[in-house]
């Protein structure tokens, strides 16, 4: 039976030997993928984790290597206005020395990194398997205890039929800190499945910003695994804007006592695009806090799906749990998904969960244009007031503000 | 400057306007009183186009164009501004962008130059000075954690920098201490001129102490029932409306 895995299995199966790091990993990972396929590849096996996401459309797909189409990776990354930081630019999947720059010794290349794969679930996500089992190249940072790594930029740039699995990772040492600002677009039909493994040891700080601002043909997934220590700061914020079809999933595994972790997004979708943000939020440690608030944008006839899960462990007592998850809903054909889902074995925690889901306000609406405004402008005023509670949670203005100019150019792009 | 000719309006079926004829001339502020549910905000609302009352009778003409035909951009941009009983929260919307963006697109509407941030931020102040309006108010979000007296008086603030033509004030000096009663008056006299006209919705006859009105109209059932001079504000005080309900009935 087809299950859109055997086109992955196949490349596997000509690299085998040639790719580096641990062969036995890869295999099992190789096993784990024959087992699964791809979500919602086959109507017969279902995953409860994909209920409202099916990767068909990318099992349908065909992917190619070698003589495709290419658009000019450097006229999509001259389009980027990216900060200027040190950045990691990575084309179809492979780092390119030439377009990147300012890195300093904290950056390695995937293969050289001995921590590869410890944090992922390849046996429990199909699609960490199917990066597990082809990944050829990713990005290590490495910050040094109580060293600033400053702010670095990861990105990435498809700019073909192609896929590609990329392999992140970030260990920060004991009181280290760092802004990793995540960057991926490209042109064409393509798949970008990224796993990033995030080691915070106590003490340390990351604040992750996410711009998945893929091209409107593309397919994305992107699953992260954190593993943060004692008295660490995982803060983070997903900004999706782009894809034809998308899946952010975090899992956030606060271990050690009073570690803190912030899993913020905006999704903002039009035309017919299907966007998925799932989280997990593990406490296993006692004193952490979460907290998250997802706010999803939906036009036209596109589809949000929201999964937040906050699990408890037993001994995790005195958690402080958050989780708000909020939908605007600009058409009457849009639809959201939302799961929220607490798992509590501690008696002593707080934790608390909402969502709502509404369309613009009529009297709010009426106001600005009483004022004067026209209706249009008057609804992008809305939907950035809407979004305002959640990109606030960007606290480095200069990045706050990339933010929000591609909000604004996604405003301009739906009413065009 | 207005000119309402036989207005019929309802909501989800109901009439609330049964037939208003009111001319309001060129620098004149007129005065509508009446009790509750006569349609005083219904009028308001109506000729500042809120989409939910739909007009099944009549005309309203703003100098000589037809009013009941504009969006409620278009009306603001001709010069029509409504100070809400309510006003609206915006949480997300800091103040002074929402002031900015709306003087800007009621200039764009007149083919004048927009004002940058720094130009408009020094109007807002001179005006929120004169309107004793403490200068953080600009920096909040649009209503948002105001004091019932701060929302009217950030109203009175958007009209002084939005310029209107004509002013329809819905009980803008319910909940109004006597001292911010005066600033609000202040607010709407400080733009009495030969272009400028207003139609002061009130239930009491207190503001027009301050606001001395040209004419007053006694709305009642959807219907104007009687007009006269500033004395008939003060008749009403002392008798009520008792005796026109009956008058009426």
């Amino acid at each position: 039976m087809n299950t859109g895995a055997e086109g992955f299995l196949e490349r596997y199966e000509g690299l085998a030997g040639r790719l580096p790091g641990d062969s036995a990993m890869r295999a099992a990972a190789a096993d784990a993928f024959r087992l699964a396929g791809l979500p919602g590849g086959t109507q017969k096996r279902r995953i409860e984790a994909w209920k409202y996401t099916s990767l068909r459309p990318v099992a349908e797909a065909v992917f190619r290597r070698d003589s495709y189409p290419r658009h000019e990776a450097e006229t999509i990354l001259a389009g980027l206005s990216l900060l200027d930081s040190p950045r990691a630019v990575f084309v179809d999947g492979v780092f390119r020395a030439d377009v990147s720059g300012g890195l300093a010794g904290g950056f390695a290349r995937f293969a050289d990194q001995p921590d590869f794969g410890t944090l992922s679930w390849p046996d429990r996500e199909p699609m960490v398997a199917l990066n597990t089992m082809l990944a050829a190249d990713g990005a290590a940072f490495h910050v040094h205890a109580g060293h600033d790594g400053g702010v670095v930029q990861l990105v990435s740039i498809m700019a073909g039929e192609s896929d590609a699995h990329p392999r992140h990772s970030v260990r920060l040492d004991a009181g280290a800190s760092l802004t990793l600002v995540e960057i991926s677009a490209g042109q064409g039909a393509y798949l970008l499945n990224t796993v990033a493994e995030l080691h915070l040891a106590p003490g340390a700080r990351l604040t992750h910003i996410r711009l998945q601002d893929e091209a409107a043909t593309a397919f994305h997934v992107s699953t992260t695994y954190a593993d943060i220590g004692a008295g660490a700061i995982y803060d983070s914020f997903t900004l999706t804007l782009g894809g034809r079809l998308s899946r952010t999933e975090v899992h956030a595994h606060l271990t050690g006592a009073g570690a803190t972790a912030h899993l913020n997004a905006a999704q903002l979708l039009g035309g017919s695009q299907h966007a998925d943000f799932t989280s997990v939020v593990g406490h296993t440690a006692p004193g952490c806090s979460s907290r998250q608030t997802v706010k999803t944008v939906l036009a036209g006839r596109s589809r949000g799906v929201f999964q937040g899960k906050i699990a408890v462990a037993r001994d995790a007592q005195k958690t402080d749990g958050y989780q708000m998850n909020q939908a605007l809903l600009l058409s009457p054909d849009a639809e959201i998904d939302s799961k929220p889902e607490l798992e509590i074995f501690a008696d002593d925690v707080k934790c608390s969960h909402g969502a709502t889901v509404g369309a613009l306000d009529a009297e709010q609406l009426f106001y600005l244009r009483s004022r004067g405004i026209p209706d249009a402008e008057a609804r992008a005023i809305l939907v950035r007031a809407f979004l305002a509670e959640a990109l606030d949670a960007v606290a480095n203005e200069t990045i706050r503000g990339r933010l929000e100019t591609a909000v604004a150019h996604w405003w301009m792009r739906q009413a065009a | 400057m207005l000119d309402i000719r036989g207005l019929a309006a309802s909501i989800a079926d109901k009439p609330i306007l049964n037939g208003i004829d009111l001319v309001v001339p060129d620098g004149e502020v007129h005065a509508v009183m009446g009790p509750n549910g006569a349609g005083k905000s219904t009028l308001g609302y109506v000729l500042s186009g809120r989409e939910d009352y739909l007009v099944t009778a009549g005309t309203a003409t703003f100098g000589g164009a037809d009013l009941l035909a504009m969006e409620p951009e278009q009306r603001a941009a001709a010069g029509v501004f409504l100070a809400f009983q309510a006003p609206v929260e915006l949480p997300g919307v800091n103040n002074a962008n929402f002031l900015r963006t709306a003087l800007n697109a009621i200039r764009r509407a007149h083919g004048e130059p927009e004002l940058d941030a720094v130009q408009f931020l020094k109007l807002a102040r001179a005006e929120s000075k004169r309107l004793s309006m403490p200068e953080d108010m600009l920096k909040r979000n649009v209503n948002v954690g105001f004091s019932g007296g701060e929302k009217k008086r950030n109203e009175v603030l958007q009209m002084a920098i939005l310029r209107p033509k004509l002013a329809i004030l819905d009980e803008t000096d319910s909940g109004l201490d006597i001292d911010a009663l005066k600033i609000v008056a202040d607010g709407v006299n400080a733009l009495r001129g030969p272009a400028f006209s207003a139609l002061v919705i009130t239930h009491h006859q207190r503001l027009l102490d301050y606001l001395v009105p040209n004419r007053v109209h006694v709305l009642l059932n959807g219907r104007i029932v009687r007009s006269g001079g500033p004395d008939l504000a003060r008749d009403l005080e002392k008798s009520g409306y008792a005796e026109l309900i009956a008058e009426a009935a």
